[in-house]
């Protein structure tokens, strides 16, 4: 369990650190709280070239409302996230699923943005990113940009990201009169989800009048559905259609089939937790 | 004897309240090097993959897997090990460990314990679902669990006891 020779590097600043990126491009792999990525070198499934340690790099942790945005830095640990009052007034939905993600002492040290750039597809926080209509802002030695949620995860552990850009913080719209909904199937609380969904819905004299939903665990990237969306606006079994629509991963311990019915439950659950009753 | 070719570094670190500089192998966890260099034995080393729970130790005041964090990232940090721990919510925790035979090998216990030790220190309510939750990622082959359970609601009750006798809130 130890893992293969590495070279190191571990700057004081983002411009030393896109300096780095800039050089060295995918030879390079940044490393953030570490909680995925060193036990993938103790068993050898990755082997960087070069460390890339983010953890003194100043200021890529901060969470504050900014400009009609709920903004948090990469580097802000899970604990933090899920404890800190701006989070739980604007953004209810991360505590939420953040409960889910793993164990205290690994989100005492995980972070956001290394959740979000691994893009494991059964991690509860890129779900929640499209759900929130969140902004991914990446940056290189240019500037720079920002990428919508929905176009960040492109597929199993595969994300927008560009290898001389480093992903610095998450925009998330204030939305208020919304309200969040999550919950996964996982065989102990803490281990990786076989099926979740995260939701955030609007309603208006009880109806749901708007909505985002994104499932994880289900397929290899998180997506917006929008036909399942119209079909809960129009207040038919949403349910009934993700057999069409999905196309579930697969592994002997968690075929296909069983994940599907997994997110129809799910699916369903979230419509009587918001008040409203799927024909079962 | 390492490899010549075998990376290397210096740090300097504060662990269990001494200062400490030296050389580490770039590759090996902050759990490895205090057991090999320091010979601070009693974070355990169970899977080094980060599933089981039994490296934890304190890193900048809180606790993480020793596996999980490299030697050379504990450079400027302040480390603390279960050889350390203290405190009234520790005492609480040994004496509760042992009376409700919450160990067997004791393998896992020095990582339950500092675990645990969080959960108290934060103050909040002491129900069994929330030390399970707490507790999730410690792995015990032991005891089946229930006992530890035991151990920290008694060493949670102990301690409210002892603030009340001392007149505290």
């Amino acid at each position: 369990m130890t893992p293969a020779r590495f070279a190191y590097l571990r700057p004081d600043t983002l411009g030393e650190a896109l300096a780095v990126l800039a050089r060295e491009g995918e030879g390079a792999t940044p490393l953030a709280g570490g909680q995925s990525l060193m036990p993938m070198m103790a068993m050898r499934m990755a082997r960087p070239a070069l460390l890339l340690d983010l953890n003194r790099v100043a200021g890529l942790d901060g969470i504050a409302v900014v400009e009609g945005a709920l903004h948090i830095g990469a580097m802000a640990r899970h604990a933090t996230v899920l404890a800190h009052p701006l989070v739980a007034a604007h953004a209810p939905l991360l505590p939420l699923a953040l409960r889910e993600v793993a164990h205290p002492a690994i989100r005492n040290r995980g972070t956001l943005g290394g959740s979000l750039c691994l893009a494991d597809p059964a991690a509860e926080l890129p779900a929640c990113m499209l759900a929130l209509d969140a902004t991914l802002v990446l940056a290189n030695r240019a500037g720079e940009r920002g990428v919508a949620a929905v176009d960040f995860f492109q597929g199993l552990y595969a994300t927008a990201r560009r290898a001389d850009e480093l992903l610095v913080r998450v925009e998330i719209p204030l939305s208020p009169g919304w309200s969040p909904w999550f919950a996964e199937t996982a065989r102990r609380h803490g281990d990786y989800a076989l099926a979740g969904l995260a939701m955030m819905c609007r309603r208006e004299a009880g109806r749901i009048t708007a909505l985002r939903i994104a499932f994880l665990g289900v397929e290899a990237a998180p997506r917006r559905l929008p036909e399942v969306e119209a079909a809960i606006l129009d207040s038919a079994d949403a349910a009934a259609l993700l057999p069409r629509l999905l196309s579930p991963l697969h592994a002997e311990e968690a075929p296909a089939a069983w994940r599907l019915h997994l997110a129809q439950v799910l699916l369903r659950r979230a419509m009587i937790g918001e008040g409203r009753h799927a024909a079962a | 004897m390492l490899p010549l070719e075998e990376p290397l570094a210096e740090i300097a670190c504060m662990v269990n309240g001494r200062p400490i500089s030296g050389r580490v192998v770039l590759r090996q966890s902050l759990v490895e090097w205090l057991r090999a260099e320091l010979g601070l034995t009693g974070s355990h080393v169970g899977c080094a993959h980060g599933v089981c729970g039994a490296c934890h130790l304190r890193l900048d005041g809180v606790v993480v897997r020793g596996c999980l964090v490299l030697a050379v990232q504990a450079d400027g940090a302040d480390v603390e090990t279960i050889e350390a721990a203290s405190g009234p919510e520790v005492t609480a925790l040994r004496e509760a460990f042992v009376e409700h035979g919450a160990l067997q090998c004791g393998f896992c216990t020095p990582g339950m314990i500092l675990q645990a030790a969080e959960l108290l220190l934060g103050g909040g309510p002491l129900s069994r679902e929330a030390i399970r939750e707490q507790l999730s990622g410690n792995y015990c082959r032991c005891t089946g669990y229930q006992p530890i359970i035991d151990a920290v609601q008694a060493a949670g009750a102990a301690l409210q006891a002892q603030a009340g006798g001392a007149g505290g809130e």
